[in-house]
């Protein structure tokens, strides 16, 4: 196993399936009386979280905690950031403080990159802009393989705005590497072009795209995103593209219906629907931190620096 | 650089005698619990699995009692992940039942340094307090790292460091025998 994850473009079939696996394993250790293993013990992970977040950082904080590591997230806007400190810098800090895994998200794509290249310890991408959120695609196949059983041949749709989602790359990744059959249905400005060419379908009529779809994965419109004027107002985006009574009451009762949360409920998503039970958003946040801390203990393997020589 | 083969040196036991072994642990578990009510078999794996179930069905045999059977991975207790280049792969464990208060036998094939029993008792623990923990092993090989003993024992084998026990079973290896082996450069 290699030190980082940075995305899951880069990585096989077989690596993603060893994930879920280790997965499945470490989902058991969540449901005894005593949720903690010794696995860990004496590792150091730190959370370095430059853009917002609760579900990832909390998941990532649980994951570690239950392998025994110490964790320490540091929250950028009450640390030295604001006295002007470089990224690098930062992660330079937390190194010497003997850091074995850090755990980044930044608003710049490639950040968790840059950094894995700098440091000794193992870098986990937990969101770099609008590029990837490895964990996330990894936590969903997961949670789609628990309720199907496979994820060969299913119809999964993704729907909204593709264009700025890293939980849609990753997705991407994940299920059509694991041989699923993705398409994807949002506002044609919303929509990258050239997905044709990753063997993804492309709907912009979300009730045309509905009656396809096994599992449907409803993201979230990303108002810190939206800065150009391509979403014409929330109420038509929700009309247009919303899960709302009248679509849910259409879909089939086996639909698996998914959202990586946050969820602006009445915009993409209504809470029935969010409630609904077809709807897995729970077990997306249970399964987020089984497969977290089966990434950190395939990462924790070997003795680095032999590698590195 | 020469080769080195797995070269068998010796049969310990084949499947007759698995077999008998496997049935005189049984009845020592009962007389040793003075019954089994209290009792459940949890098998490290992977070959304590098949042992375990074995040692059920032999007990429920001679005592129409059923003991429930469980499943313990003890990769995640281990004391040497940061001296393997690759992380084993790590299986599911399933305790099917509360084992606080009950009498625990632990089963593996081979008890050599002590280590994944220490690991396992860990593992147990954490599922529960149990009443107390027992150890039956099919082959008993010598070289404990650990102040750990077997209660039950299929056979003693003095082996030197050198050589490898290998517990093949139906369930796991398609074949039912106990052999030594050793490298030898040819």
């Amino acid at each position: 196993m290699r030190k980082d994850l940075l995305d899951l473009r880069s990585l096989s079939k077989q690596d993603i399936e060893l994930i879920l696996d280790t997965a499945d394993a470490c989902k058991e250790i969540l449901s005894r009386p005593v949720r903690k293993v010794p696995t860990l013990r004496g590792k150091v992970l730190v959370n370095l979280f430059y853009e917002a977040s609760t579900r990832t950082r909390m998941s990532f904080e649980m994951a570690g905690k239950c392998l025994s590591a110490d964790v320490m997230s540091v929250s950028v806007a009450t640390s030295s950031v604001t006295k002007g400190e470089s990224i690098k810098d930062t992660v330079r800090t937390v190194e010497a403080l003997g850091a074995d895994f850090v755990v980044i998200r930044h608003s710049s794509p490639g950040v968790p990159h840059l950094i894995a290249r700098t440091v000794r310890a193992g870098v986990i991408n937990a969101g770099d802009g609008t590029h990837e959120h490895p964990t996330q695609g990894l936590l969903d196949a997961f949670t789609i393989r628990e309720r199907l059983g496979s994820l060969a041949g299913r119809r999964v749709l993704i729907v909204g705005d593709i264009l700025h989602s890293r939980v849609a790359r990753s997705d991407i990744w994940a299920l059509t590497k694991l041989g699923a059959r993705v398409a994807v249905c949002g506002p044609a400005t919303l929509l990258p072009p050239g997905l044709e060419r990753f063997g993804v379908k492309v709907y912009t009529d979300l009730d045309e795209a509905l009656p396809q779809a096994e599992v449907i994965q409803v993201l979230r419109v990303q108002l810190e995103r939206q800065k150009g004027g391509l979403l014409p107002s929330l109420r038509e985006y929700s009309r247009r593209y919303g899960i709302n009574k009248q679509r849910l009451d259409a879909l089939g009762q086996d639909v698996v219906l998914m959202h990586p949360g946050p969820a602006n409920l009445g915009v993409e998503i209504t809470e029935v629907a969010a409630e609904d039970r077809r709807s897995v958003i729970r077990d997306q946040v249970r399964n987020g931190v089984a497969v977290r801390m089966a990434v950190l203990y395939l990462l924790s393997g070997g003795d680095k620096s032999e590698l590195a020589d | 650089m020469p080769e080195e083969h797995l070269v068998i040196k010796a049969e310990l036991m084949d499947a007759a005698a698995i077999q008998r072994a496997l049935k005189r642990i049984a009845h020592e578990i009962i007389e040793a619990g003075k019954g089994v009510q209290d009792v459940a078999l949890v098998g490290i794996r992977t070959r304590g699995v098949p042992l375990a179930r074995r040692l059920s069905d032999f007990i429920y045999q001679f005592e129409q009692v059923r003991c429930p059977v469980g499943v313990l991975d003890i990769t995640l207790y281990r004391d040497d992940l940061t001296l393997v280049a690759q992380q084993p792969v790590l299986q599911k464990t399933d305790i099917p039942l509360d084992i606080t208060g009950k009498t625990i036998v632990l089963v593996d094939d081979v008890l050599y340094t002590g280590r994944t029993v220490r690991a396992a008792m860990d593992a147990l623990i954490d599922h529960g307090r149990p009443a107390c923990i027992r150890l039956a092993v099919l082959i008993d090989r010598g070289h404990r790292e650990l102040p750990i003993r077997a209660d039950f024992v299929g056979k003693n084998v003095p082996t030197s460091r050198q050589e490898i026990i290998s517990v093949r079973l139906m369930e796991t290896d398609g074949e039912e025998r106990v052999v030594i082996q050793e490298y030898s450069k040819k």
